[in-house]
């Protein structure tokens, strides 16, 4: 297996990740904490944040279906997808849910509908792209990825 | 009795979120810190005894809710997020400082909102720092010096007991001496100069 290819792949995806804003300087951070003691942590934290953050969205999906006039509520979940988001350095969807929030606001469901679909959109394509990129770390060994916060 | 340990300091975090729980106790174990989290203000409290020291008869508390940390760990300062349901931040600053026994422990609030009125009315009830999330490495060094400072203050109140008991007391203090001395499931460790844990 092509060590060299596999990290220059991961390496470039990283940085598209950066370049395209779904991720900001907290992803850094993150990987600052990660050390051979605690080689998988930046792994750890995404996963518990996407585990957390389906059931955030499944609840406001809910709220939005039964009580779609409680902008209370629904502020309440997205204060706390927006809270995760910010602490793993997932900018896009950070950016839509404080959108999201300034319908809630504003008390319009029209605009909470249509932004509602984009954090989901923004959710969906970030998963889509963490899950590839740590599966190329993944190969690329354990001691690429406990020094990758220093590289 | 002595119980000897590391001169380590032992945080408290406190946050509602999984995901901030991780970071808060990963960032404080990378500064060299003891961590211990819970998920809510009430948990927190239960950790520090001040449920059992605020019931009044204590015959009626179950001892058996008490950990062995709790009996061998001093907190040195709590650091707890402010936005959370049930207790917030606030309202756990507020009991902290409103207890006998815990009011000397520094707490700093966390939170992600920058709202200075919320700023002042934490940092007026006692709060050491107000931090913002996400919280980062370099925030760690903030803690340090209030840790200092609540341990100093815990020396110089166990210099002022070793005085009071030094100096024989009348008849008529010794029954409230007795009276107010920690029961054994109540018993909160201090550090000593030595900088070993002693149970008082």
């Amino acid at each position: 297996m092509d060590y060299s290819n596999l990290q220059r792949k991961a390496a470039y995806l990283r940085k598209s990740l950066f370049d395209q804003g779904y991720l900001d300087e907290q992803f850094d951070q993150l990987e600052e904490l990660q050390d051979e003691v605690n080689p998988n942590f930046v792994e750890e934290v995404v996963t518990l944040f996407f585990k957390d953050s389906s059931r955030l969205l499944n609840n406001i999906d809910q709220a939005l279906e039964k009580s779609p006039n409680d902008f209370r509520k629904l502020d309440t979940y997205m204060h706390q997808l927006q809270g995760s988001t910010s602490s793993i350095g997932a900018f896009r969807v950070k950016r839509e849910c404080t959108l999201f929030r300034e319908y809630c606001d504003k008390e319009n469901i029209e605009g909470c509908v249509k932004s509602f679909q984009k954090v989901k959109r923004e959710h969906a394509v970030l998963r889509q792209k963490l899950e590839a990129y740590f599966q190329l770390l993944r190969q690329t060994g354990p001691v690429e990825r406990a020094t990758r916060a220093s590289n | 009795m002595a119980i000897a340990t590391e001169t380590q300091f032992h945080v408290l975090a406190v946050d509602d979120s999984i995901i901030d729980r991780k970071l808060i106790e990963r960032l404080l174990k990378t500064s060299s810190y003891q961590v211990t989290t819970v998920d809510s203000g009430s948990k927190a409290l239960e950790f520090l005894g001040l449920q059992q020291d605020e019931q009044v008869d204590s015959s009626s508390s179950d001892s058996s809710s008490t950990t062995p940390e709790q009996n061998e760990i001093e907190v040195n300062l709590v650091i707890t997020d402010y936005c959370m349901p049930g207790m917030t931040g606030y309202d756990l600053l507020k009991k902290i400082k409103e207890s006998q026994s815990l009011k000397d422990i520094p707490v700093v609030i966390m939170s992600s909102e920058n709202v200075p009125s919320r700023i002042n009315r934490c940092l007026e009830e006692g709060a050491e720092e107000f931090l913002l999330k996400p919280v980062k490495l370099s925030d760690m060094n903030r803690l340090r010096p209030h840790m200092l400072k609540g341990r100093g203050r815990d020396q110089k109140q166990q210099q002022e007991e070793n005085q009071e008991q030094n100096q024989s007391p009348s008849s008529g203090n010794k029954r409230k001496a007795a009276d107010e001395g920690p029961s054994p499931e109540r018993t909160r460790a201090r550090y000593s100069s030595n900088s070993s844990l002693t149970v008082l």
